[in-house]
């Protein structure tokens, strides 16, 4: 799913940035660092500020994204509060890891690799993480969890949910 | 304005201090000459020269690199030294590229020196990402200030007055005490304009890098400074000649610059007294891997390998045997036991088919696979690799996919040949060095340990017992029939019956090696094969 920037939310962050901008723009090579700024205050590169940044630099959008396309560190998505880790190593997938990830996926209502729009979870699918005794596992931020069952999903995720 | 008189005073007044709370600390020993080391077995063999205040004096405390001489050779030569000397004493000290290419430092000076250009600039390449290197990071964190001096230094011979500081944003404390030195500078009068009365100026601003281990390739670097993708230029000039904006520009790594400020307070000729005729001075390595001590050391250039292994590093962990040593990171190569004598300099390293690089070492010993590192370190550049020259971009992934096959127990007769050849292509044709020595660990491995590839591919067999795909687990006849490898198995491939001995069904067995750790330590039944 699309993920939706909340300018009015971020109205501070949004201002600060600008300045940010307005303050930088004569230095050569100005693109990166305020790149990287964007990516610290936001937690990712939002479509509406790559815009923000595009117009009040003159730069062309395409040659923005390829600057940050280029670098590991920048991201277009944001990364949720919490970060479910699915293990689809070979001992949790043949346990049926597979439907744990659909399973999460499905209450959460994202695929792998998406952060839910309230910000609240991202999930990844990783490799091996080293307790295929244990199959299948979950790791939630720092949290593991051995032989998860299906069944089990929904109260994990209510776990970690805060209160809105 | 700050005049020599008041540095001298600051070191007069803050020496004592230093010195009274290294005395309390216990750590060091303060000799009559004024210099202060580490004391401790681990230290005794080291000569530091990069490393000297590293864990003496507190980074955060312009005061402290003051009691140090810190500065004192910048303005030493601002004072009494032309620009043209300064260039020659760099020359005749012979103070080589610490990046890795060896590069003589006072040539690339004095081809920068020759242009006559409205700006020039000196920019300090801070973006270590070799797996297993750290001793950038190290001098970063520890002494920020004798970087800066080098860099002001290096900038007042060639006439810069911009320097930049490009350091990996994976460093996040190194980036905080660079800020931190770069703001006490300017404060105190070291950077900023006329400095010292002088007329020079000089100023250094930081830029972090974003993750792109190729931004460590000079032209790369420059492109990610100027704000763009960070890809390698075509060299048709060198750097010096037309380099950021297209003004000369010098490069030196970390741990050349650290080396500078230290060669003119104590001269050409002390500095050439260590290490070897063609390269001088010393290196920092970064000891790691199965080595009883880790660490960085520090060694006059030419010490033999065997004596950084053993001799410091106090050898392999848990007495097992020593197999090889690889330096140089995703861009050097494997060396053999038979070869630890080798004396570690460029010229040594280079003649085996490795190269000094940056200064990784990592220590292998019996049960590492020669044919699994190689394919570590493939795995490494087909993911750094930026993309912009074919043979570095389509000849690593094909040379991974070869490694791949190896090490799965599908590798065919003729394709040990196939990758040497590709080898020779990737490193003849590449654009920059990340592709230019991107082969180096497949092709030092396969000249060493060929017989390991063979083994691989001929007989299935991993000769280290690394290998998962080429193993299998085995129940042996001591088994006692206890269950809890059966229990433990993810995949449920284990049966027989209680108190009776048990077996695998290799069909099924994914090799996740966990009824090896249920079965208990006193029995331990289950072996790797």
């Amino acid at each position: 799913m699309e993920f939706v920037f909340d300018k009015e939310k971020n109205k501070e962050k949004i201002e600060n940035f600008k300045m940010f901008i307005q303050d930088h723009k004569d230095t050569s090579g100005v693109l990166m660092p305020v790149l990287q700024e964007a990516q610290n205050v936001f937690g990712y590169l939002p479509l509406e500020i790559l815009q923000l940044i595009s117009r009040t630099l003159n730069i062309p959008m395409s040659e923005i994204y390829g600057v940050a396309t280029f670098y590991a560190q920048f991201s277009f998505v944001p990364k949720g509060e919490n970060i479910i880790s699915v293990c689809l190593g070979t001992a949790c997938y043949v346990k049926g890891a597979q439907t744990i990830l659909e399973e999460i996926e499905n209450q959460l209502g994202i695929k792998a690799g998406y952060t839910t729009p309230d910000l609240q979870f991202s999930i990844n699918s990783t490799r091996c993480v080293g307790d295929c005794s244990l199959a299948p596992v979950i790791v939630i931020n720092e949290d593991i969890y051995p032989k998860v069952s299906k069944d089990q999903i929904k109260g994990l995720i209510e776990k970690y949910k805060s209160e809105v | 304005m700050l005049t020599l008189d008041k540095l001298q005073q600051i070191k007069k007044e803050h020496r004592p201090v230093l010195e009274a709370r290294l005395r309390e600390a216990g750590n060091v020993d303060i000799h009559e000459d004024g210099s202060i080391v580490l004391n401790g077995d681990y230290y005794k063999k080291q000569v530091r020269i990069a490393l000297k205040n590293c864990g003496i004096i507190n980074p955060g405390s312009i005061e402290d690199y003051i009691s140090v001489d810190g500065y004192s050779a910048f303005a030493n030569l601002l004072f009494n030294k032309s620009r043209a000397d300064i260039i020659e004493d760099m020359t005749a000290s012979n103070l080589r590229g610490r990046g890795g290419a060896g590069f003589p430092t006072g040539r690339k000076w004095a081809e920068a020196f020759k242009y006559d250009d409205d700006q020039k600039y000196m920019i300090c390449n801070a973006d270590e990402g070799d797996p297993g290197a750290f001793m950038d990071r190290s001098i970063l964190e520890n002494d920020p200030h004798c970087v800066l001096e080098g860099m002001a230094i290096g900038g007042y011979a060639v006439g810069a007055t911009q320097g930049f500081i490009y350091v990996r944003a994976e460093y996040p404390i190194a980036v905080k005490r660079l800020k931190i030195a770069i703001e006490q500078a300017k404060e105190l009068g070291i950077l900023g304009k006329n400095i010292l009365g002088t007329g020079f100026d000089f100023d250094i601003e930081l830029r972090l890098g974003s993750g792109a281990f190729v931004c460590g390739e000079g032209t790369a670097l420059i492109e990610s400074i100027e704000g763009k993708r960070g890809m390698p230029r075509t060299k048709i000039h060198r750097t010096a000649h037309k380099g950021l904006w297209q003004k000369p520009t010098i490069i030196n790594n970390v741990e050349t610059y650290a080396n500078v400020p230290v060669i003119f307070q104590r001269g050409v000729d002390w500095f050439r007294s260590i290490g070897t005729e063609k390269s001088p001075g010393t290196k920092v390595f970064a000891l790691v891997g199965k080595v009883e001590k880790a660490g960085l050391v520090e060694v006059p250039m030419g010490m033999p390998l065997r004596e950084i292994v053993y001799d410091i590093g106090g050898g392999v962990q848990n007495g097992k045997a020593f197999k090889a040593v690889q330096t140089g990171g995703p861009s050097g190569g494997c060396i053999p036991a038979e070869l630890i004598d080798t004396p570690v300099d460029f010229e040594s390293l280079a003649k085996i088919g490795s190269i000094m690089g940056s200064g990784g070492m990592v220590v292998m010993d019996e049960n590492t696979c020669m044919v699994d590192i190689a394919r570590f370190f493939l795995d490494f550049t087909v993911e750094e690799s930026c993309g912009k020259c074919v043979p570095c971009r389509e000849g690593t992934k094909r040379m991974l996919e070869l490694l791949d096959k190896v090490v799965e127990g599908n590798g065919e007769e003729g394709d040990i040949e196939r990758m040497v050849s590709l080898a020779d292509t990737i490193t003849s044709a590449s654009l920059c060095g990340l592709g230019q020595t991107a082969s180096n660990p497949v092709t030092t491995t396969i000249h060493y340990f060929r017989n390991e590839y063979e083994a691989h591919i001929k007989d299935h067999k991993c000769p280290a017992g690394s290998c998962a795909a080429l193993l299998e687990y085995f129940i042996t006849d001591k088994c006692i029939g206890c269950g809890k490898c059966a229990k433990a198995c993810p995949v449920s491939c284990i049966s027989g019956k209680l108190k009776e001995r048990h077996v695998i069904d290799q069909e099924q067995c994914i090799k996740c090696g966990a009824c090896m750790e249920a079965c208990p330590p006193k029995v331990s039944a289950v072996i790797k094969r």
